[in-house]
């Protein structure tokens, strides 16, 4: 239990998938002006990642790894060059399931996540946390808390800039840094600031 | 839109930069740049895929009914992905340890799905492949920039041989570490686009609150 725990905390702060790993930068930048619309992001980021690193895990166990098809009677098939168009067509179904099942129950929240949902799809970030998760060789309890601790890291990250950024729109920016050369120059000195981070563990 | 085929592959370069001025396929600019070799491989990597993979679009482009055509472009980049991913690992490992799921991130990367929807979907394949080539060298010329820069002076070498000779060997270059670590790309792609900006005032961004010009400069 306190390697979970230990996991959570690494994924959430210490290897922010946003600010140490750069993943997910194309949305973290472009949909970081306000605060609401980056809490709307960032927990539909939370609930694809919760949901697909863990999938994925399971169709790596149990499909793609080498030797993972023995239940078949095919001990020696390694199906691993097939990972990537895999978990890309999970993410993308996955979205899409999320966000009819949304429309269908929660119509509320679908009308709040709504326009974010189909951008996730091509986010880095989910992409990148099943690229992890097989790197890394995570069993699925592991693969459970990574999802949801490398996604609660990244919404926090948007969270914050957005916090910054609204507060930015009112200072004297030299012309040619405006916009996203000084988003750039911010989002380094959280990048910073959440190296301080480092070396945390319980 | 740019109709000769030298305009096609010559305006991503500067004038229409995908990192700098569409911001686009970022992810991978920052995190790969820590080292020169890593940076060309990447770059190399990408263009291929993306000329590619807006050649092949192109080319399909009449066929493909519009409500299922990302699922399609998704699948021919993850294809082309996976070809790239294996000819990597069989020829270069090293490189490709390093650059470790950054390759697979090249699905995901915007450039490449931004130009197979902008533009391989309505041109032919001939053009698409040189807007898929020049928009690669667009993101190219950056990542080698700033390889170079985070190279040289985090670690004061280039290409893995030494340049600067650091002080703990016995020259005189105390290098800088903080190139080599995550926030250092934010800032050199930061005062890059500043200083792109500066000289092409045209791609300056309008603001979103305006400060009136009596009182820009002043201190607070």
């Amino acid at each position: 239990m306190a390697d979970l725990v230990n996991l959570f905390i690494k994924a959430v702060f210490v290897e922010n998938l946003a600010l140490s790993f750069f993943l997910g930068m194309c949305t973290f930048l472009a949909v970081s002006k306000k605060i609401s619309t980056a809490i709307g992001l960032g927990a539909a980021v939370v609930a694809v990642q919760a949901i697909t690193v863990p999938l994925n895990n399971v169709i790596y166990q149990f499909l793609l790894k080498e030797g993972a098809l023995s239940w078949a009677g095919l001990p020696e098939v390694d199906l691993s060059f097939l990972g990537l168009i895999s978990y890309i067509g999970v993410i993308a179904a996955s979205v899409q399931i999320l966000e009819m099942t949304l429309d269908k129950f929660v119509p509320a929240l679908y009308n709040a996540l709504g326009i974010f949902l189909p951008l996730i799809t091509v986010n880095c970030a989910i992409l990148g946390g099943s690229l992890f998760m097989v790197e890394r060789d995570y069993n699925f309890a592991e693969s459970v808390t990574y999802g949801l601790g490398s996604g609660v890291g990244w919404a926090l990250a948007i969270v914050l800039l957005a916090g910054v950024r609204e507060k930015l729109k009112y200072s004297d920016v030299p012309d040619g840094l405006q916009g996203l050369g000084i988003t750039f120059i911010t989002a380094g000195l959280m990048a910073l600031g959440f190296m301080a981070f480092s070396g945390v563990q319980l | 839109m740019a109709d000769s085929a030298k305009d096609v592959l010559l305006d991503p370069l500067v004038d229409n930069n995908p990192i700098a001025l569409q911001i686009l396929g970022i992810c991978s600019a920052l995190a790969v740049t820590t080292s020169l070799v890593t940076s060309l491989i990447m770059c190399l990597a990408l263009t291929t895929v993306c000329a590619c993979s807006s050649a092949s679009i192109s080319m399909i482009r009449n066929h493909i009914p519009s409500s299922i055509r990302i699922i399609v472009q998704m699948t021919i980049i993850a294809s082309l992905v996976i070809v790239v991913d294996q000819v990597l690992k069989a020829y270069a490992f090293e490189v490709s340890k390093k650059l470790s799921v950054f390759v697979g991130l090249i699905i995901t990367n915007c450039i490449v799905m931004g130009r197979a929807e902008a533009f391989a979907m309505k041109n032919p394949p001939g053009l698409s492949f040189l807007d898929g080539l020049g928009n690669g060298l667009g993101y190219s010329l950056i990542l080698i920039v700033v390889g170079t820069i985070r190279e040289l002076f985090g670690a004061g070498s280039l290409l893995g041989y030494q340049i600067l000779v650091p002080a703990t060997e016995g020259g005189w270059y105390e290098p800088n570490g903080l190139l080599l670590l995550p926030p250092s790309a934010f800032f050199i792609i930061g005062v890059f686009i500043w200083i792109l900006r500066s000289v092409k005032t045209e791609q300056v961004e309008d603001r979103d609150f305006q400060i009136h010009q009596a009182h820009r400069g002043e201190v607070a």
